[in-house]
């Protein structure tokens, strides 16, 4: 602050200037981005009003615990803190890049806003995988007295509360040959690893022996808003993170052509700026109630 | 280098000094990341304090206390610092601020709403109370 701010501070009212002091495109993107902040709080305040009515819910520990390559190993959130962080390191190339426009350095600008976009990529690829995961992972669900598969959709989950190991070995006698050599070949005992056309050939009894129950976790279904909740409220998110990406893309390739050079500023990056960071600033929410709590 | 009138609602220009915005920049993104390694931390505690059956429901509600408590003030850094919210005229920063504390309200009203029809359930529908609730020594 220089010193003709403090000498013009009593006289914001008197007429003449913007008592805000802000550009009008500027201060309209603050006032979009509070009411966008009451739509993803009316979103999240909802699935927490579901959540505190019921006596079960998932642990994220036990729904996020898988990493592109890994199979089946037991990593809790370690996929979703990669993608926390790429978050958190294109928010800071795309404040680099609003800083450079500051200074009116195109050159800076295009480095810098090139970051983001990759980084903003880079979120969404991961939300893909992780979708694609949730949504074709089947697991084995102990429904009405029997063993099925079910992953997580909208209409459903397998993240239900944990079903006794002897209730489970009874519901294995009459749960269907399909089902046992799905479970056979993704859960088997240490050195049992049998090839899936052999394993279509075995009898039942014999499938059951091969299955791993200390790994194949089987539990019952989930509270039905789960799934509802998170791929809705998660793929708001994803979606403004894409259009985010495309108003960079837009914003990068007017600077390649001198578009704010010509203007003498470059207010537009400072507006999609803070887009960006606002993008970033629901991820910290949508992390917080679905990942960490 | 004197700057040109960009436009013509702004009538100062508050920029902090080039390499001092980096650091604050720089500083700020450290501040980001190490509370966010904190928040993993305390995720990984109560997964491990879940394996034990007769864990203290006590404890994990106050480490989620903490969780949020440590989201909020990730989410002062990004608006004050990386959206230079901090920086504009108090009046403006008002006209933003004081409408979002329809938030106290809301969130604590539903969460309490949420919580009341759970209890009302529980008490009159014993079915969804046995049916729904975790069996002791489950996890």
């Amino acid at each position: 602050m220089s010193s003709t701010a403090t000498a013009q501070q009593t006289k914001w009212w008197n007429g003449g200037r913007s008592p805000f002091n802000l550009e009008y495109g500027k201060l309209m993107m603050w006032y979009f981005l509070m009411s966008d902040a009451f739509t993803f709080g009316a979103f999240l305040i909802s699935y927490g009003t579901i959540r505190f009515s019921q006596n079960f819910w998932p642990d994220p520990n036990v729904v996020f615990n898988a990493f592109p390559g890994t199979g089946h190993t037991n990593l809790p959130l370690a996929f979703v803190s990669l993608m926390t962080f790429i978050l958190i390191a294109s928010s800071v190339t795309m404040v680099l890049a609003v800083h450079e426009g500051h200074r009116s350095n195109r050159a800076g600008v295009m480095k810098w806003m090139l970051w983001t976009i990759l980084g903003g990529i880079a979120f969404l690829s991961c939300q893909a995988w992780e979708w694609h995961h949730l949504i074709t992972g089947e697991h084995g669900v102990f429904v009405d007295g029997k063993i099925e598969l079910a992953s997580q959709t909208m209409g459903g989950n397998p993240w239900g509360r944990h079903v006794d190991p002897a209730v489970v070995q009874q519901a294995l006698t009459v749960s269907s040959h399909e089902t046992l050599v799905h479970l056979a070949h993704e859960y088997p005992k240490e050195g049992t690893t049998v090839a899936l056309d052999a394993l279509e050939k075995m009898p039942n009894d014999q499938l059951t022996g091969i299955i791993n129950l200390e790994h194949a976790h089987i539990r019952e279904k989930g509270p039905i808003a789960f799934g509802g909740y998170f791929f809705g409220i998660t793929g708001f998110h994803g979606f403004h993170v894409f259009s985010g990406v495309i108003i960079n893309i837009i914003m990068l390739t007017m600077t390649a052509k001198g578009v704010f050079d010509r203007r003498g500023h470059y207010l537009m990056i400072e507006k999609a700026g803070l887009y960006w960071h606002f993008v970033d600033l629901v991820w910290v929410f949508v992390f917080l109630c679905f990942y960490l709590v | 280098m004197e700057h040109q009138a960009i436009a013509s609602e702004v009538t100062f220009h508050h920029h902090v000094p080039g390499s001092e915005n980096v650091r604050r920049i720089i500083k700020t993104f450290w501040l980001l990341s190490i509370i966010t390694i904190i928040e993993l931390g305390m995720g990984f505690t109560i997964y491990f304090i879940h394996k034990n059956p007769d864990f203290s429901h006590g404890l994990v509600l106050g480490i989620k206390g903490a969780i949020v408590i440590l989201s909020l003030a990730k989410a002062f850094y990004i608006v004050s610092i990386f959206m230079h919210l901090g920086d504009e005229i108090r009046n403006m920063i008002m006209t933003i601020v004081v409408p979002l504390m329809l938030f106290i309200w809301f969130i604590a009203a539903f969460l309490w709403d949420g919580n009341s029809y759970k209890n009302l359930r529980n008490n009159y529908d014993k079915h969804f109370q046995e049916r729904t609730t975790e069996k002791k020594g489950g996890h």
